[in-house]
């Protein structure tokens, strides 16, 4: 009787000492498979995802997620790469910092193949010198800093999204032929970080090449959220044109608090994401953008994807969705191709110049001296008031550039501008 | 001229500061009365805020101004009962561990309930654009915000120092052993205190949802504004809050016209600078239990 009588003092004991128990075995497996690089062999190809899901880039980083899962389970269905299935891990990157340390971790700890991810140029950056000392490749996809692939790239990193000095040259092109440069006094809002100050550069360059002056270029502090002080100081200036140089959210609320005052200049820029533009709301948008997909494309491929998408996560894909979507079919086509997940047959096999299915009109390639995916970009604007009905539908999107006729590589920096050296 | 821009920017930062103050002035009163600081008042304002989106559909936007507070005025006597009350007597410690947990919990669930993308919130088409008073521009939306702050603030004014309840409120600020021994139970003026701070925490999320972005970090945004106007202001001052606020507002203004990218950073100097000097903040009371 003694035997079975359970105080109620000794409970306690008995799930301390299981808890216990199961932190042993947690333990000892996690040692087992590092000490058993076989397996390694065999198992998952492990890929190391980072992405801002909080802060002004969040909303981006959760399309981002989205997008890259899909893909994986898509490949992983039909079989794998390799007869191996590909795991992405995902995780916040959170700041330049933490994303270094995060990326070192999963190098170190979860042993990963390969380094995707980022949108922040910043984060994008501390990464791929993480990538660079420890000789992995990292396919920096959403982050559009020239010097990314200027004066900071390196043979470890490629980079999917279009960078600057394609999209000043994208709207660039439409505001030249509206006559919106030539003779205006032009008052630009620029992101208080990397990305920003270098869009800037690019931007003043542009203005300047073209007879536009600049009145006023104001940074504006990632966290800002109100920027009333900053309208004030437009209307003081009464420019021709408002360019906007922000980032993620700013471009959101600058635009819809410059409805709230409804100043009468017009308003143009040279980076909206879709996602970002949606949640401006309607009727609060306008002038000319520049992005690098968009859902409407009507290739065979990119519909297929917006109805996957839709079907999946019910809600319309965003560029970044598409961006690491079409990222890790890239990534493993070349491991296809090569038969192998080795840093420097890969490396090689995109410095080929291969050509990849992008799902847009035409195929996309890597510049072999600088890493940049040369790919086709889109103007877009807004359609009036009352021609469209669902709240994702009030873009509209322009043709591609380059023109069909056009060198592919015809918006991007050239050789002389480009201080890239591998 | 250049002093008139000036100017325009301070007036501008005036305006401002009536929505700082709609937050401050709730997490100011919890803290006096219950010795609470409440890290999750910022969840209040972002939940007021998605709550106002689904209310405005079915109401329309006048309306939502006066339900959407009052639903989460309901969350708070929720919040109050079962959290905050085990926390009044105890290691404050506790209670900034629990509200710190319950703000994460708040914004993880409004990302699991409408999704990390923020949400176009509108405001009603003839609230758009702006009035010039003189050299001055003022957006109309925020001169009706503005009217709505002024009219709150004097509500709370009145109820803190004209009626029976306000009395009690500030007695028990400073002797709740007095209270007690009168007889008075301090409980349901605590729940009182909760509901009135949740409920204008908000409104100032269903008044903000159209100029800004709804998306589920916008209460731990706002929550370090909020706090610096308080700790300028001083602990237990009604006045002390509502000064901050309006300083907080004309600072950042005059900092954005010199060095726009020290706009937000320009608070935290602001709070230095009046911890330096004042340490108790520029109005703060001498409150003998928090000593």
């Amino acid at each position: 009787m003694d035997q079975h009588d359970h105080t109620p003092e000794s409970t306690p004991e008995v799930s301390a000492s299981r808890r216990q128990l199961l932190a042993t075995g947690l333990a000892l497996g996690g040692s087992m498979a590092v000490s058993m690089p076989l397996w390694a062999q065999s198992g998952p190809i492990k890929i190391g995802h980072l992405t801002p899901m909080t802060g002004f880039l969040g909303a981006l980083g959760e399309y981002a997620a989205q997008g890259i899962k899909m893909a994986a389970d898509e490949i992983n269905a039909s079989g794998g790469v390799l007869g191996r299935q590909l795991e992405v891990l995902t995780e916040d990157s959170v700041n330049p910092q933490v994303a270094a340390t995060k990326a070192q971790r999963m190098i170190e700890r979860d042993q990963v193949a390969f380094l995707m991810g980022e949108i922040s140029s910043a984060s994008a950056l501390t990464i791929s010198q993480v990538a660079a000392r420890n000789k992995k490749l990292f396919m920096s996809i959403g982050a559009r800093s020239d010097v990314l692939r200027g004066k900071d790239c390196n043979r470890y990193t490629f980079h999917v999204d279009i960078p600057v000095t394609v999209m000043v040259n994208a709207v660039g092109q439409a505001l030249l032929r509206d006559n919106m440069v030539r003779g205006k006094r032009i008052f630009s809002l620029t992101a208080d970080y990397l990305f920003g100050h270098d869009l800037s550069k690019v931007a003043r360059k542009f203005w300047a090449n073209n007879g536009g002056t600049l009145v006023g270029d104001e940074l504006v502090p990632t966290d800002a959220t109100d920027f009333s002080p900053y309208l004030v100081k437009i209307r003081q200036a009464r420019p021709d044109l408002i360019a906007s140089n922000l980032a993620g959210n700013q471009v959101t609320n600058f635009v819809k608090q410059y409805a709230e005052f409804g100043l009468p200049y017009p308003v143009v820029g040279f980076n909206l994401n879709t996602a970002d533009a949606w949640a401006a709301g309607e009727g609060n948008l306008g002038g000319i953008w520049p992005t690098v997909w968009h859902h409407e494309l009507q290739t065979p491929g990119s519909k297929a994807f917006v109805a996957n998408f839709i079907k999946r996560f019910n809600r319309v894909p965003e560029n970044h969705a598409w961006i690491e979507y079409v990222s890790l079919r890239m990534l493993a086509q070349a491991i296809n191709a090569t038969k192998s997940v080795d840093t420097d047959k890969i490396i090689a096999y995109f410095e080929s110049e291969a050509e990849f299915d992008i799902l847009k009109g035409r195929k996309a390639y890597f510049r072999s001296w600088d890493h940049q995916l040369m790919q086709e970009a889109y103007p877009f604007t807004v359609k009036p008031k009352g021609t469209y009905k669902e709240k994702w539908d009030f873009l509209k999107f322009g043709e591609a550039v380059p023109a069909p006729n056009q060198p592919l590589d015809l918006l991007a920096t050239t050789k002389e501008e480009n201080t890239c050296k591998m | 001229m250049e002093f008139i821009f000036l100017l325009e920017q301070a007036v501008n930062g005036l305006v401002l500061s009536g929505y700082y103050l709609l937050l401050a002035l709730g997490l100011s009163l919890i803290f006096s009365v219950g010795g609470i600081v409440n890290l999750a008042h910022g969840a209040f304002y972002a939940i007021g805020a998605y709550l106002s989106l689904e209310v405005i559909q079915v109401t329309g936007f006048a309306s939502s101004i006066f339900i959407t507070p009052v639903l989460v005025g309901l969350l708070g006597i929720l919040f109050e009962r079962f959290l905050l009350r085990r926390f009044y007597n105890a290691d404050p410690i506790l209670s900034l561990l629990v509200t710190f947990g319950l703000a994460m919990v708040a914004e993880q669930a409004l990302r699991m309930i409408w999704g990390a993308a923020p949400l176009p919130s509108n405001m009603p088409p003839e609230f758009k654009g702006n009035v010039m008073l003189g050299e001055f521009m003022f957006s109309k939306y925020r001169l009706f915000i503005l009217g709505v702050v002024i009219v709150v603030l004097s509500g709370i004014w009145v109820l803190l120092n004209k009626t029976a309840f306000g009395r009690v409120v500030r007695a028990g600020v400073q002797r709740p052993d007095m209270v007690a021994v009168l007889g008075i139970r301090l409980q349901p003026y605590m729940t009182a205190i909760v509901v009135l701070g949740v409920a204008t925490a908000a409104l100032g999320g269903v008044l903000f949802g159209p100029i800004a972005i709804v998306h589920p970090a916008m209460g731990t945004e706002i929550m370090t504004v909020a706090f610096v106007v308080v700790v300028i202001g001083g602990l237990g001052s009604f006045w002390g809050v509502v000064l901050a606020a309006l300083l907080v507002g004309v600072v950042r203004g005059i900092t954005i016209h010199f060095q726009p990218a020290a706009g937000e950073a320009s608070m935290y100097i602001l709070m230095f600078i009046v911890l330096l000097l004042r340490p108790r903040g520029l109005l703060g009371e001498r409150i003998e239990r928090f000593e």
